[in-house]
């Protein structure tokens, strides 16, 4: 039996629309509608898709930064909706903490490195300002800075620098699960390996389990254990990682393999076949009837636009397709 | 063989700072072909940018300023022009698309009337001509439904179709030459590859060569036919698209591509470089990629390498090679 961690439910967050004086809410922007999944423990689940699928929401979601319309998250089994604001701050927001995709904006810049390490311990536990030093250096240390640059300001560092710092933070409460959203899509390409590599050991070592972020498919192939693939507020596949990449089940997920592959002209310049999707994600608004990618499928037919598909498991592999 | 339409000698710019001078580009050659498509990739800080901007002429001055070199579109120097006559080339000649439609749209004016600013600039027409021309610069971008598009503001139009309309701006006037810095880097995945193909049609119809600056080799593979490799304002290596993928010449070339993790690839541990590209105030004095190359020889750290043209719009700049 697989040691789940965190186990989201049936998630759905609907964001009302509102217009006119009164503020009248005159529909709802459906961010996520149905979306479960389950992250293992020392395991990495990559969320993928394009913007306005609700990678962002979910992830939003299990870092209670928003409240879910309805669903519930299970963190060891506990519904983590069912614990009291005192419980959450000790047993859980500890425990799951955040990288952000920009390294620029998410350290206060007047701030110098040892505070902005420091601050999730000074936070969370009652620590001497020698105990909060000595950790700031063994986390620098962790993820491969000097540690006499604590004294540094957020500008005297290049990006993949920063984004250590900020994995540094991350990691000061030894928390069980990291949300990482687009953890390396803001830095230089030859940066992007070291900081995945970081990633990757300080899973290794510390049993560390991560939810991924990503639109970049290589990224995602590399880093995760599992991939959920999202479409306008749904999952629409959801394998083990290798499994996804050698047997794509859904046309959308096919279309963004073969969006992100590199394709090199053949021998005598021929052209590789590339599926190229038209049209362009509807609103979340207001979904198309039916599957909801019907509208851009190629292998749509009749039934797509009348009947929402199922969910449909074969072993760990679940799609949601009626082709499936 | 086709006839060459831009030609870059020897071109160098610098930004002159508090700091000292900045060598952004020092000393970059290269040709672009009618109907090619000539790749220039490169992390940040290498001079991708700001080789497109120097051929434009459009440097932040005073800062920014070309201190040697030539910049040839067409047999004529465009370093020599006079400001109004390098007026002329912008827009008609050569235009330019950037990363972020919504920075480059203005958005106070319809996108038809922004459309329509370079084609009564540069091609004298009737209003009603105008008109006329915007609408096929419109469905040359294949933007559906052009006559009512064309009275629509940036806000109303979706990513992809700003870049489209900002694509329609640059070919309104059939430039000989398109300098695309990153277009497709602010798109999501499946609107990057429909906008790529959009482009290849577009330049087999109107016969424009393509400058395509961006740091993504998978766009590389699937829009350019060659690339120039740059590190810390040099070009270290030129191939095509072949070449490249199947036999990178250059260190930094080859610990690039294998450093960016490929789809169709299980990896058990990725490849990193070691270490960051160096300050452009402070270079070294012999090939810049020394301190991180794995084939690093002592004539490295004393004296710059030569460029050893290894094939037809093919070379490279290192001392293993010239060995």
């Amino acid at each position: 039996m697989a040691d789940i961690l965190l186990e989201g439910r049936n998630l759905v967050k609907h964001y009302p629309v509102t217009a006119g004086f009164l503020q009248r809410t005159i529909g709802y922007v459906r961010a996520n509608d149905g979306v479960s999944f389950f992250v293992e423990r020392g395991k990495t689940l990559s969320l993928v898709g394009e913007s306005g699928a609700g990678k962002t929401t979910t992830a939003k979601a299990v870092l209670l930064l928003e409240r879910l319309t309805s669903g519930s998250i299970l963190f060891e089994g506990r519904d983590i909706y069912q614990m009291t604001e005192a419980q959450l701050k000790k047993e859980y927001r500890p425990r799951v903490q955040a990288v952000q995709q920009n390294p620029w904006s998410s350290m206060n810049p007047r701030m110098r490195v040892r505070d902005i390490v420091a601050e999730p311990l000074v936070v969370n536990s009652k620590i001497t300002k020698k105990e909060a030093k000595d950790r700031v250096a063994q986390l620098l240390e962790q993820v491969g800075l000097n540690s006499a640059q604590m004294e540094h300001y957020p500008h005297e560092f290049s990006g993949g620098q920063r984004q250590r710092i900020a994995v540094a933070r991350a990691m000061a409460l030894n928390p069980s699960l990291v949300v990482l959203d687009e953890p390396v899509s803001a830095l230089d390409v030859s940066i992007r390996a070291q900081i995945m590599n970081l990633l990757k050991d300080l899973q290794e070592k510390h049993t560390l389990s991560y939810v991924v972020i990503a639109h970049n498919l290589a990224t995602v192939r590399y880093m995760s254990h599992s991939v959920a693939i999202m479409y306008l507020g749904q999952i629409v596949e959801y394998a083990e990682t290798e499994e996804l990449f050698a047997k794509p089940l859904h046309p959308y997920t096919r279309a963004l393999i073969s969006a992100s592959s590199m394709v090199i002209p053949g021998e005598d310049g021929q052209e590789y076949e590339q599926i190229i999707l038209t049209g362009e994600m509807p609103s979340p608004l207001n979904p198309p009837p039916g599957c909801r990618f019907h509208t851009r499928c190629s292998e749509a037919f009749e039934r797509c636009s009348k009947e929402v598909p199922e969910l449909k498991t074969f072993g760990t592999h679940q799609v949601k397709c009626h082709r499936a | 063989m086709s006839e060459t339409v831009l030609k870059v000698e020897n071109l160098k710019t610098s930004f002159f700072t508090n700091q000292g001078e900045v060598k952004a580009i020092d000393g970059i050659s290269f040709e672009v072909a009618e109907g090619e498509t000539l790749g220039i990739v490169g992390e940040s800080g290498s001079g991708k940018t700001v080789t497109g901007l120097s051929i434009l002429r459009l440097l932040p001055e005073p800062a920014g300023r070309i201190i040697g070199g030539k910049v040839i579109l067409e047999g004529q120097n465009l370093l020599e022009l006079s400001k109004n006559a390098m007026r002329n080339v912008r827009g008609k000649l050569i235009s330019m698309i950037l990363q972020d439609p919504m920075q480059s749209l203005n958005p106070v004016f319809t996108i038809g009337n922004q459309i329509a600013e370079s084609i009564r600039l540069h091609r004298g027409f009737s209003e009603d001509k105008i008109h006329e021309e915007v609408i096929s610069a419109l469905r040359l971008l294949r933007i559906p439904a052009p006559e009512r598009r064309v009275h629509d503001y940036p806000f109303q139009l979706s990513g992809g179709m700003r870049q489209r309309a900002v694509g329609a701006i640059a070919m309104s006037c059939r430039p000989r030459l398109l300098i695309a810095d990153e277009p497709t880097t602010a798109l999501d995945a499946t609107i990057a590859s429909q906008y790529i193909a959009l482009f290849k049609d577009i330049q087999k119809m109107t016969n424009c060569s393509i400058l395509f600056i961006t740091h993504d080799f998978g766009v590389v593979a699937k829009m350019c036919q060659r690339v120039a490799v740059m590190y810390a304002g040099k070009i270290v290596e030129t191939a095509s698209i072949r070449a490249l993928f199947k036999n990178p010449k250059h260190p930094y070339t080859i610990a690039l591509m294998n450093s960016v993790p490929r789809l169709d690839q299980r990896y058990d541990r990725l490849y990193s470089i070691d270490g960051q590209p160096p300050s452009l105030l402070n270079l070294p004095e012999g090939c810049r990629f020394y301190p991180r190359c794995e084939s690093r020889m002592d004539v490295c750290k004393e004296q710059q390498p030569p460029e050893i043209k290894t094939g037809a719009g093919e070379s490279v700049s290192c001392w293993k090679i010239s060995k």
